[in-house]
């Protein structure tokens, strides 16, 4: 008989109350796990997905002019001194320092053409890394395999009244629509797209392009050192990185994380009122108990260890059961919140270690005042009761 | 010198603005070994005047000593020390730890004494064995009779050797020939040894005691 006897045969007692003290605070351990493998998957899911598929790096031709460009309306500029960039330079992108972090580069050149009497913009680009590149495409057709298809933006498909399968006719030249871009809600959906040789050749820009853009994985090299290795390779060219992109989607992850914490938060105090009212009310029922304990000779420090190993092996276990029971609902709910069908759960002993971690700590603390008020009741008022 | 020795014990309680006067000044003497029963009607103060000699209750004014020791002038919980190894419990209603067996029951004293656990469980079932319930060891509390649950009661009392065994009404709530069971088993834990100090209401179990002691009022006849 020690006094870890006392406290196991009570919590074998009083199954009932002690089941629903265990409930109360695995659950909302099981929410915290959820919540935050939740929150780490999905900035996982989406930092790949943004990696993978996102342009975060522009490389555009040196020139010393001002763009007059806002929202969409361009009021022209002065431009001077414009360099181009070569295609041949962009294979050094690929031997910098960092580059194995770089996932795609789509070169586009850009030029101005006059097809069924409309001015249009032509963009010659390499339709895997684009495609790669802009998953959020989708289109209506096929994409274009050869070097006479073409792929409309959806106004430009409807000014020029061309439906994929039919032809349009470039400098005399005839191209198939090969496909028609769903409404992007961007400039693409202005655009006529052809392969970048053939656009090369219309435009009479062989070997040259107006701009390559750059998928970086971001999450293990700083972007900002991307950057500026790829301008010490190409001299002539401006390298930027697309902060807006990057810091826009970071935001709102970071929404939701502090969307998440805040709702552990609550989930926490609620967890621990659960435990705290539980305890005070056990503590009441064994008034008498207590004051025997007392009675015969319990210091108040056995009862307070009485009522916190209590504790301590009820959170345990509450911890143990909110982890898994946690990490069950965030598989479960992962495929709904996240972006991507094939997230990832991340799995973590931090988060495995914290749940049991902080469900003693909360266990305990909450268990505490109710322990402090067991201990220090008056044996006399035991004898009383009887 | 006597076991116990009470001087001019006075308690009194609040109520609001009224103070009852549970307690007006006891002068007890009980030497080791005697068997005194406490008696008196309702209110004068019997179930006061053990939880004082119990040492759970200070005394408004006056002196509690026991085998030499000033008991309310122990520091900390020392008083609680002093009850765990020199004074045995036996309540009306037995309170016994229901989701304990009888020999866990009794060995709920000696779970804050350095004992190994044979040596305590060996203890338990001595004591339950003096009581006559070394059958019963595994049974819980309520597997047992009143009184049988009356005879672990003083099992655990007596485990842990107590100089001084205090009893409050323990035949309270059991029958008449229960009763006397329980009266001879404490004369004869007294026969060998055991000071016994007892609160009774009923007169029949004077008989079994030395000496009796009655309170009216809350002073001694």
């Amino acid at each position: 008989m020690k006094l870890h006897t006392i406290s196991i045969n009570n919590l074998k007692r009083r199954k009932a109350k002690m089941a629903f003290l265990t409930v109360g605070l695995t659950v909302g351990i099981a929410t915290i796990v959820t919540l935050v493998t939740l929150t780490r998957s999905m900035s996982g899911d989406i930092e790949r997905k943004m990696d993978e598929f996102g342009a975060n790096i522009l490389v555009t031709p040196q020139s010393n002019g001002l763009s007059m460009n806002y929202g969409g309306i361009s009021l022209g500029g002065v431009t001077f001194d414009q360099r181009e960039i070569r295609e041949d330079d962009l294979a050094k992108i690929k031997t910098i320092t960092n580059h194995k972090n770089i996932s795609a580069i789509a070169p586009k050149v850009l030029g101005g053409i006059k097809v069924a009497g409309h001015d249009v913009l032509l963009v010659g680009v390499d339709f895997d890394s684009e495609l790669k590149m802009k998953q959020w495409w989708k289109i209506f057709g096929d994409a274009p395999k050869g070097d006479h298809e073409v792929l409309l933006g959806s106004d430009a498909s409807k000014v020029l009244n061309a439906s994929f399968g039919e032809n349009i006719t470039i400098k005399g030249e005839t191209f198939k629509v090969a496909g028609v871009l769903d409404q992007t809600g961007s400039q693409d959906d202005a655009l006529v797209f052809a392969s970048l040789p053939k656009a090369q050749k219309l435009l009479g820009k062989e070997g040259r392009i107006t701009l390559a853009e750059v998928a970086a994985l971001c999450s293990g090299c700083p972007i900002g050192d991307m950057v500026t290795q790829i301008a010490e390779k190409l001299p002539d060219a401006k390298v930027s990185a697309i902060q807006q992109v990057v810091e826009g989607r970071l935001k709102a992850l970071d929404q939701f994380k502090r969307f998440s914490y805040a709702m552990a938060g609550v989930v926490v105090f609620i967890g621990s009122l659960i435990v705290f009212v539980t305890m005070m009310g056990s503590v009441n029922e064994r008034t008498v108990e207590i004051g025997v304990f007392r009675a015969i000779g319990f210091r108040k420090s056995h009862i307070m260890r009485i009522i916190l190993l209590e504790a301590a092996l009820v959170s345990l276990l509450a911890g143990l059961l909110g982890y898994a029971v946690g990490m069950g609902g965030a598989k479960l709910a992962l495929p709904f919140m996240a972006e991507s069908k094939n997230a990832h759960l991340v799995w973590d002993t931090t988060v495995a270690f914290g749940s049991i971690g902080l469900a003693l700590l909360l266990g305990l603390l909450a268990s505490l005042y109710p322990a402090l008020h067991a201990s220090k009741m008056d044996p006399t008022e035991a004898l009383r009761a009887l | 010198m006597a076991l116990i020795e009470l001087h001019s014990i006075k308690k009194q309680y609040s109520s609001g603005d009224d103070v009852v006067e549970a307690l007006r000044g006891v002068d007890i003497s009980i030497e080791a070994g005697e068997f005194i029963t406490i008696m008196g009607q309702s209110g004068s103060g019997k179930s006061t005047l053990l939880s004082v000699l119990g040492g759970m209750n200070h005394p408004t004014s006056g002196d509690v000593e026991m085998a030499g020791v000033k008991l309310y002038q122990l520091p900390g919980e020392k008083l609680a020390d002093f009850r765990a190894q020199n004074l045995g419990f036996v309540f009306q209603s037995f309170h016994l730890i229901s989701y304990l067996t009888a020999i866990e029951n009794v060995m709920l004293p000696l779970a804050i004494v350095r004992m190994t656990s044979v040596a305590k469980r060996s203890a338990a079932r001595t004591a339950l064995e003096r009581v006559g319930l070394g059958t019963k060891l595994d049974r819980l509390p309520n597997q047992l009779s009143g009184g049988e649950q009356e005879r672990v009661a003083i099992a655990r009392a007596i485990v842990n050797n107590p100089h001084i065994l205090l009893a409050d009404e323990p035949t309270g709530n059991l029958d008449s020939r229960t009763s006397e069971e329980v009266m001879a088993l404490f004369r004869e834990l007294n026969d060998a040894g055991q000071t016994v100090v007892m609160v009774t209401h009923n007169p029949d179990n004077g008989r079994y005691a030395d000496r009796t002691i009655t309170l009216k009022d809350g002073l001694v006849l």
